[in-house]
């Protein structure tokens, strides 16, 4: 399996500069669990930001920040060798990011959106992004929608296609103001995606516009 | 102290193997003159003030003296490693959100498709060329992309604070990053 939809330089940026908000974040660290190309490709920004820390030629002017450490080191900062926590082992789709998100928030626990599908809001400290997990059945479209932001989708399992490509687990899909779209999953098989907004999804029917503030889409 | 001296990759990384398997605090000052001015300065570009800065880096150089024995030189170099410490410190302490991270662990991590050796020589290799880029960069768009990277700040206040338009910044962060990819690509 090759993930053929990655995600954007501007996120893997601001995730490795480490200013990208929480909810994004956990769509980009589920991704990377997923894609050794953009593991590459953030080791690359990560370096860029090496670069720069190392390249500040600011001086050591300031007070002797040594003695003070010194201290910290003789006082037995030496022996607090930190060890590696055991990790608990997830299994399934998943992956750790994901896993202890669902962990915090109770486990998985699918809520009917009264059109087939379901989905789950998990919980972050992130009040600018909503994160969700959809679930749309075999063969059956998530209703058309436009967004009022960005939104993120992430496959977990399953797969879907849309007017502009096909997406499998791993792949990224980034929409924008500008993406009218009706993803379809794949009639094999259940579609579970994580997907990232930072605004309220806009519905073309009146029924749907209706029933968003109900089910919390 | 004085002026902090440039030291080479082979030397900090002597440095570092001595700190994570001999517990050499001489090796460490060493590395804290280095570093420890340059991880103030970054912190220093986001805190409220001096003394708070002060503080998350002696957090940040404490961590480097912990955790010294994980760092793996044929992953990357001691200036990245200390940069992602330094990065989430300042995170952690200047923001209110956890920042979700993957697992190198995780076993459902989907492996590099070819064996270590050859990842790791692609990621010393991507990183090297990184740094033959960027020095080769415009000043305009190494600004811009300094200030991303450690001035926290959106788009819209970068363009503000130069007084360019937000769509210049965009164009110059995004051609920054074509650039840096662009040679990326042809290496990997």
């Amino acid at each position: 399996m090759t993930i053929s939809h990655h995600l954007d330089d501007e996120m893997l940026l601001r995730y490795s500069a480490g200013t990208l908000a929480e909810g994004w974040s956990l769509a980009v660290a589920t991704h990377l669990s997923l894609c050794p190309v953009c593991r590459s490709r953030l080791a690359a920004y990560d370096s860029v930001g090496g670069y720069l820390l190392e390249s500040d030629d600011s001086q050591t002017d300031l007070d002797d920040g040594w003695t003070a450490m010194k201290e910290r080191l003789d006082a037995g900062e030496r022996d607090n060798v930190i060890a590696l926590k055991p990790r608990e082992r997830p299994n399934g789709i998943f992956p750790t990011p994901l896993a202890g998100y669902l962990k915090r928030a109770g486990g998985l626990k699918w809520r009917g959106l009264g059109v087939g599908a379901a989905h789950m809001v998990i919980p972050t400290s992130d009040p600018t992004t909503v994160v969700r997990l959809l679930k749309v059945p075999a063969g059956k479209p998530v209703p058309e929608h436009s967004h009022g932001g960005t939104e993120l989708t992430l496959v977990l399992d399953g797969s879907f296609s849309d007017e502009i490509s096909t997406f499998h687990r791993g792949d990224v899909e980034h929409a924008d103001e500008s993406v009218q779209h009706t993803p379809r999953a794949h009639p094999d098989k259940d579609c579970i995606c994580l997907a990232v907004t930072d605004a309220p999804l806009k519905f073309r029917s009146r029924l749907m516009k209706l029933l968003q503030p109900l089910i919390g889409i | 102290m004085g002026v902090s001296s440039v030291l080479d990759q082979d030397e900090i990384n002597r440095l570092m193997a001595r700190v994570g398997r001999d517990r050499d605090v001489q090796a460490f000052e060493a590395l804290y003159r280095y570093f420890s001015p340059k991880v103030r300065a970054y912190m220093l570009r986001a805190a409220k003030d001096r003394s708070m800065a002060d503080e998350l880096a002696q957090e940040a150089m404490a961590a480097v003296w912990r955790k010294a024995h994980l760092f793996d030189p044929s992953r990357g170099q001691a200036s990245t490693w200390i940069f992602t410490i330094a990065r989430n410190l300042r995170i952690d302490a200047l923001r209110r959100g956890p920042r979700p991270d993957f697992d190198i662990e995780d076993p459902t991590l989907l492996p590099e498709p070819v064996d270590h050796a050859d990842a790791d020589y692609l990621r010393r290799e991507s990183a090297q060329t990184v740094r033959n880029e960027i020095t080769g960069l415009k000043a305009d768009q190494l600004q811009v992309l300094k200030m991303s990277y450690f001035d926290e700040m959106p788009h819209s206040a970068i363009a503000t604070a130069l007084g360019i338009p937000i769509g210049t910044v965009k164009s110059r962060i995004r051609m920054a990053c074509e650039k840096l990819r662009a040679s990326l690509r042809e290496k990997l």
